[in-house]
Parts: C-alpha cells; sequence; structure tokens
C-alpha cells in the first residue's frame, strides 16, 4: 500500500490535526511501510468467524438511575484554557 | 536494618519492620526522598516528585499504625505512572498536551491505595499517552535504564519500572496496553503483571485503547505482586467494563513448588531475531521449573502469533483516534490560538501531540476511514477471535504458558527511534496477551553481558492465582530479583 501525499492530508484532515510539510512527507513513508506489513492479515481464512471488540462480553452495563453529588462546576472549569460566566469560551461554530 | 539502604526494601520487609516500630514512614519516606534526590537527575523517572505530600501521608500513617493498623501497604512509597488521575497533582501523560491538567479527581485506583495507605512520592514518567515501548516517545525527556543509563528502560511504563529498580519506590502503578508493565519490568529486573481485562479498575486512567488497557502493580518480588493486586483488584461501578467477581487473597497462591503443574512453553515466542543470551536463559528458567515439580510441553504452537502485530496496531491506534479526540483544546489541556474553531482545533492538535502519537492518530484514522474500515479493521478484529480461541484451546491443556517477555535486553537510547516498525517488534512476546485479554506476569529471569532478563508467565482469564504460583516458586528456586542496579 503506496500512500500518497493526499492520502496523508486527507486523513489528517478527517482527525483535525495540523501536519508540517515534513510530516506529511515522514508519515507517508513510515505508514505505506506499516500498512505493506498489514497485508499478511489477508491470508487468514476468517469466513464465519465473528469480530473481538472486547474481550469480556459486555452488554448495554446500566446503573440504577439514582441522583448523587456531581462536581462541582468550578473544579471542571479550573482547566479550562478559556471561561466566560461559568462556561467554556469557544470561537464561533457559525460564521 | 542499615539505615542508607532503607529504599532497597521490599513492600513486606517495610511492613514488618513499620509494624514492630522499628522504623517509621517518616523515616522511610525520607530515604526514599533523598535517593530520588540523589538518582533521579540521571535516571529521570519521575515527571513530578510530591516530597511535601508525600511526608504528610508518611506522618498520618505513622499515626494510623500507631494505632493499630496493620494494613501491609500503610505508610510505604509508591510511585504512579502519569497517566492515573490524581487529585490536586498534575496528571501529565508526558504530552504537552495535559502539562498542566491538574484532575479534579482520582482514578479507582489511587483512590483504593489512598485507602490502604499509600505514600504517593510521585507520578512517573512514560511514553506520551503509553504509546512506546521505550520512554523515548515522552514529550519531556527520556528515563535511563538503571542498569545502564545509556539504555532506555523499555516502555511504556519507563518511569514506573526505573524507579522500583533504582530504589526511588518501594513499588509502583503502571498500564500495560501491549505490553507496557511486561517489557519495561522485564528491562529493568523487576517484577510486573498485566492483569486480566476487567479486573482492575479503569476508571481515571486516561484513555489509550479501551479494549485493551489493563492497570497493573510493578514490585521487587512476587509477594509484593500479591498484596498490591489484593488492594487495587475489584469491581468498580464507575468502569462498565470491570469484572463483578470476587477477589482472593492472591497471598495464599504463593506456594513454593509446581507439583502436578502443566505448563507449555509456545516455540512461536522464540523469534528470528531473538538474542542467544535471552534464548539461554529462558532456558534455564524452564529447567528449574521442571526442578521445582512441573511438567514442561516444549513443542507447543500458536500459529496465530504471527498476526498479533499489524491485529494490535490495528486495533490499538483506531481506538486511540477515538479517546484522542477529546483534545480539542477547549476543556482542559494544551490550546493553540487560530482564525476560526477549527483552525485553532487543528493547531492546537497539531503542535499539542508528538510525533509518535501523531504517527498512531493517523493511523488509527486511516483504518477506520471509508473504504478501509472492513479490509483492516473488521479484518483486525475477526483475527483478534481467532487468536483469543488458540489460547482458550491452549489452556484447556496447560495451566500456564511460558516465554520470554522480550526477544532483546534493553537496546541503547537512539537504536530504534528512525524506524517506528523496529520499535513496535520489540512488544512481539507482549502484544497478543492484550488482544486476548488474558493476565500475564514478567519475572526477573537472569541477566546477559550484564542486563535483566525478563521470563514471561501466562494464563486463561481470571488465572492471576496460578501465574502468581509458578513466579513464586521460581523466585524462591533463584536469587535474580535480590540483585541491584549499581547506581
Amino acid at each position: 500500500m503506496k500512500l500518497s501525499r493526499e492520502d496523508v492530508l486527507h486523513i489528517s484532515a478527517l482527525c483535525r490535526m495540523n501536519l508540517s510539510d515534513d510530516e506529511v512527507e515522514r508519515f507517508r513513508g513510515q505508514l505505506s511501510n506499516i500498512l505493506d506489513n498489514f497485508e499478511i492479515l489477508q491470508q487468514v481464512d476468517t469466513t464465519n468467524v465473528p469480530p473481538t471488540a472486547s474481550p469480556i462480553p459486555l452488554s448495554n452495563v446500566t446503573r440504577d438511575d439514582e441522583a448523587s453529588p456531581s462536581y462541582r462546576q468550578g473544579d471542571i472549569l479550573a482547566n479550562a484554557p478559556r471561561q466566560e460566566d461559568g462556561q467554556f469560551r469557544v470561537k464561533a461554530v457559525l460564521e | 536494618m542499615d539505615a542508607n539502604r532503607l529504599y532497597d526494601l521490599t513492600i513486606s520487609q517495610a511492613h514488618k519492620l513499620l509494624k514492630e516500630r522499628r522504623i517509621s514512614s517518616v523515616e522511610l519516606t525520607g530515604a526514599i526522598l533523598e535517593r530520588i534526590e540523589q538518582v533521579d537527575d540521571n535516571v529521570h523517572s519521575f515527571v513530578t516528585v510530591t516530597g511535601d505530600s508525600a511526608l504528610r501521608r508518611a506522618e498520618e500513617a505513622d499515626a494510623r499504625i500507631k494505632e493499630g493498623d496493620t494494613s501491609p501497604l500503610t505508610g510505604i512509597p509508591a510511585l504512579i505512572k502519569d497517566n492515573m488521575c490524581t487529585r490536586g497533582t498534575r496528571t501529565t501523560c508526558s504530552s504537552r498536551m495535559l502539562e498542566k491538567f491538574i484532575p479534579p479527581y482520582n482514578a479507582t485506583v489511587v483512590e483504593r491505595l489512598n485507602q490502604a495507605g499509600m505514600v504517593m512520592v510521585g507520578k512517573g514518567n512514560m511514553d506520551e499517552f503509553a504509546m512506546g515501548s521505550s520512554n523515548e516517545h515522552s514529550a519531556f525527556f527520556p528515563t535511563r535504564n538503571p542498569w545502564d543509563l545509556e539504555r532506555v528502560p523499555g516502555g511504556s511504563s519507563g518511569g514506573p519500572a526505573a524507579s522500583v529498580a533504582a530504589g526511588e519506590a518501594i513499588y509502583s502503578l503502571g498500564s500495560d496496553t501491549g505490553g507496557s508493565i511486561r517489557q519495561p519490568a522485564s528491562f529493568c529486573g523487576i517484577v510486573g503483571m498485566k492483569p486480566t481485562y476487567g479486573r482492575v479498575s479503569r476508571f481515571g486512567l486516561v484513555a489509550f485503547a479501551s479494549s485493551l488497557d489493563q492497570i497493573g502493580p510493578m514490585t521487587k518480588d512476587v509477594t509484593d505482586c500479591a498484596l498490591v493486586l489484593n488492594t487495587i483488584a475489584g469491581h468498580d461501578p464507575r468502569d462498565s467494563t470491570s469484572v463483578n467477581r470476587p477477589v482472593p487473597d492472591y497471598t495464599s497462591s504463593l506456594i513454593p513448588d509446581l507439583k502436578g503443574m502443566k505448563l507449555g512453553v509456545p516455540r512461536e515466542y522464540f523469534v528470528e531475531g531473538m538474542e542467544s543470551g535471552v534464548r539461554a536463559a529462558i532456558e534455564a528458567a524452564i529447567s528449574t521449573l521442571e526442578r521445582l515439580g512441573a511438567s514442561v510441553d516444549r513443542d507447543v504452537s500458536l500459529p496465530g502469533t504471527k498476526y498479533a502485530l499489524p491485529v494490535y496496531y490495528i486495533i490499538a491506534p483506531s481506538e486511540a483516534m477515538a479517546n484522542l479526540a477529546r483534545y480539542d483544546g477547549v476543556k482542559y489541556g494544551y490550546s493553540h490560538d487560530g482564525d476560526s474553531m477549527w483552525d485553532a482545533m487543528e493547531k492546537t492538535r497539531g503542535s499539542g501531540f508528538g510525533p509518535e502519537v501523531k504517527r498512531r492518530i493517523i493511523l488509527g484514522t486511516y483504518a477506520l476511514s471509508a473504504g478501509y474500515y472492513d479490509a483492516y479493521y473488521v479484518k483486525a478484529q475477526k483475527v483478534r477471535t481467532l487468536i483469543r480461541r488458540e489460547f482458550d484451546e491452549a489452556f484447556r491443556r496447560y495451566d500456564a504458558l511460558i516465554t520470554p517477555t522480550s526477544p532483546t535486553v534493553p537496546f541503547k537510547i537512539g537504536e530504534k527511534t528512525g524506524d517506528p516498525l523496529k520499535m513496535y517488534l520489540s512488544d512481539i512476546c507482549t502484544l497478543p496477551v492484550n488482544i486476548a485479554g488474558i493476565p500475564g506476569i514478567s519475572v526477573p529471569a537472569g541477566f546477559c553481558d550484564g542486563l535483566p532478563v525478563g521470563m514471561q508467565i501466562l494464563g486463561k482469564p481470571f488465572s492471576e492465582e496460578t501465574l502468581l504460583r509458578v513466579a513464586y516458586a521460581y523466585e524462591q528456586a533463584t536469587d535474580w530479583h535480590k540483585h541491584k542496579p549499581k547506581i
């Protein structure tokens, strides 16, 4: 699998992460190499084999719907890079 | 006890002296803090040293002991890997992204250890977001191996491993997603266990790959491993993947013989490129297990082992890209300004994450993207099922499997950083264990050119007692765990 520069830029847009030109080039080569190594999986016959998402069988773990104390607003906001009037401040979402 | 070497004590030795009031926790903690002062400029195990609060906690522990508290961890200094939340103490994941993050709550494991009287002396350095096998991917500085400062301590729990080996903590907690407890334990000559997936709560552990991550003890001997596991294991309503199942007293598995025990040695773990000194040490260890009464089948085959690396490096980055989507520079963590909301987010993520984390986010995003999801992600999940079935099958015939923990002794700093695939291959013996969700322990099994070698013992889900018994019997028949690095 040979990745192109455009492939890497497309992926970096999907995960909202800027890459420098150097990084795009470096990851392009390294990821192509890593993906080549993954080709071995295509040899495995997985007909009728169910996928495993978690090592333990889980379905809909729920708890009783009981009210309990939550964290204080100030404690949660304490790590916020920007805040205003007890809320997280972000740039405009809609231009 | 030589007051100058208090830092060499194990948990059980220190506990005895504390209980008999021959030392105080303040003295013990003071000795550890002095040791950190003395060696950490060279070893770099710590991201944060919490000396003042440690001494306060030690005073509290001494008061508890005076009132008759005889629980085994009371007053014992420990280090916590820096991806487990500690209320009021920064939790960085060795990343610029979380360099100033101060959690508003404790991880469940921290809460449990606090109740058991832990004296936390600091937070341990690691590969950024636990992605790495050498600690060279810490955004701050690499931790060095106390046995040879030019070599890596392993990773990602390199700080937790090196600190215990160097006497900067009596024990530590690590986390293990693909070998991150066992491989550094092997490299630093200590004991490290990854419990069964679900045995220990992950609440408050900064998520890397949610179906693979597990927290476990890193200790100087097997007895200490059982003592720490006793305290941290158990169901937690705050972690829906923690299993509601009784916790046995793990110290009752510490029996020094292996009569009636059936062990298997899977040949695929003796890989091409394995160092001959490592092979010799593991073969000698297997003979010791036979002498202790175990019957050993040296010709077990787990042919799916060769698929573990690609399965892991598809599933773990896929889960990581989803888990790390939360770092957007809005709610907490590093934040970069930008022209718009998206621009700010892209710059935050582009400059807050280091190269290995970015590489894995890109890899995971690719594996999950349209057109590749079935070929990579679903395929890997199906092969994951086959790897699990192979282990299930083997554990119908054997009580435990014996392998090397790593095919090599600790490598030189810088040796593998240029080639990510070469670095990924250093976890080849530990990855299958997380894929299957089974428990594994690494114990010291000798030396090769003065560097530690680890033996890995694997068992079926929730067979920690069997692993501890094999590990303990082996440890009692050898003295590798008593060797100390000259630092």
